[in-house]
């Protein structure tokens, strides 16, 4: 991902794939806290099909594209799989994400979605994830400062 | 829609029926799809936050050159997440909605989600679609790890008398 022409078509992909990401958001429900509360309740649990619906396409797109395909055409980027490093932030953000998935019923992308269809209320959760994430930023860069932790800095 | 999907019905697991949320699903995964076989992006939603805030904050972590080199096309990626809900809700919506979850659990739970997602490396779309998607070891660990988490922390709040 470095020097990318952000050309017209790059850009147009960008958004269009935004788009039908957001309508198959609001399409699930995810963008009402209540439906993602009822599946965390086991009261409906239809939120199974829509990770596992979304999952199966990435996961059959992404085997195509990586055996059959080279570089994607608009950015000569490699075709990979998304791969992060297994560490112990991998456990306890997954752990702090869950207790505010729980609390709220909301997560980032549906919590924009929820936005589009005029929800309001949900301005409250975006808020507090911006919040959230300036807060863990902040903390990190102090934290790398002051023990030159080498897992920190170089955490790409 | 509602019509399809009250003949969906299966029993008591899926109240609302099955199609709306395989339907959804398989959308959000062509949309994902769309941006990788164009640009070989693999675009997460969390990662907004993070590249937003280096518009307007100096801390250096927002400021690293990813960030910096994606947050215009990931503003675009979050600007098509929410016109495609409007255009969803102009058209099949009928009338507003708007949630009933108190205001103190939407600002509480964001600002948790917003810590977590960023240390976790990612969010339901980033781990839970494509890094489930990619069969990688790291999203399965941290899915399992927030769905459980997720369930205990919301029978709890449930248990409590918290609602809505």
């Amino acid at each position: 991902m470095t020097e990318h022409r952000r050309s017209l078509w790059f850009m147009l992909s960008i958004y269009i794939g935004g788009l039908i990401f957001g309508v198959g958001l609001a399409v699930s429900g995810m963008t009402r806290p209540e439906v993602v509360l009822d599946f965390l309740q086991f009261e409906d649990f239809g939120l199974l099909f829509v990770m596992g619906g979304a999952a199966a396409v990435t996961g059959i797109t992404f085997t195509i594209a990586t055996q059959f395909f080279d570089q994607a055409p608009l950015t000569t980027t490699k075709y990979t799989r998304r791969v992060r490093e297994l560490d112990r932030n991998v456990v306890i953000g997954g752990s702090i994400f869950g207790v505010g998935w729980g609390i709220s019923g909301i997560c980032p992308g549906a919590a924009y979605a929820s936005v589009g269809i005029g929800n309001y209320p949900i301005l409250w959760a975006v808020l507090g994830m911006f919040l959230g994430a300036y807060a863990q930023g902040y903390w990190r860069t102090l934290r790398s400062r002051s023990t030159e932790d080498a897992t920190e800095t170089t955490a790409s | 829609m509602t019509e399809l999907a009250s003949l969906l019905v299966v029993g008591e697991l899926f109240p609302r029926g099955v199609l709306p949320y395989l339907l959804g699903g398989l959308l959000v995964g062509v949309g994902a799809a769309v941006i990788y076989l164009a640009t070989g992006i693999i675009a997460g939603a969390s990662t907004f936050l993070e590249s937003t805030l280096s518009y307007v904050s100096a801390v250096p972590r927002f400021n690293r050159s990813r960030y910096t080199q994606s947050r215009n096309w990931r503003l675009l990626f979050t600007a098509g997440i929410i016109s495609g809900a409007a255009v969803y809700a102009v058209l099949f919506q009928t009338g507003g909605w708007t949630t009933e979850i108190q205001w103190w659990r939407l600002l509480g739970g964001g600002v948790l989600v917003g810590i977590g997602t960023r240390l976790g490396k990612g969010c339901t779309s980033g781990h839970g679609v494509c890094g489930v998607g990619s069969l990688s070891n790291t999203s399965f660990v941290n899915v399992a790890t927030f769905l459980a988490v997720a369930v205990g922390t919301a029978q709890l709040v449930q248990a409590m008398g918290v609602s809505p």
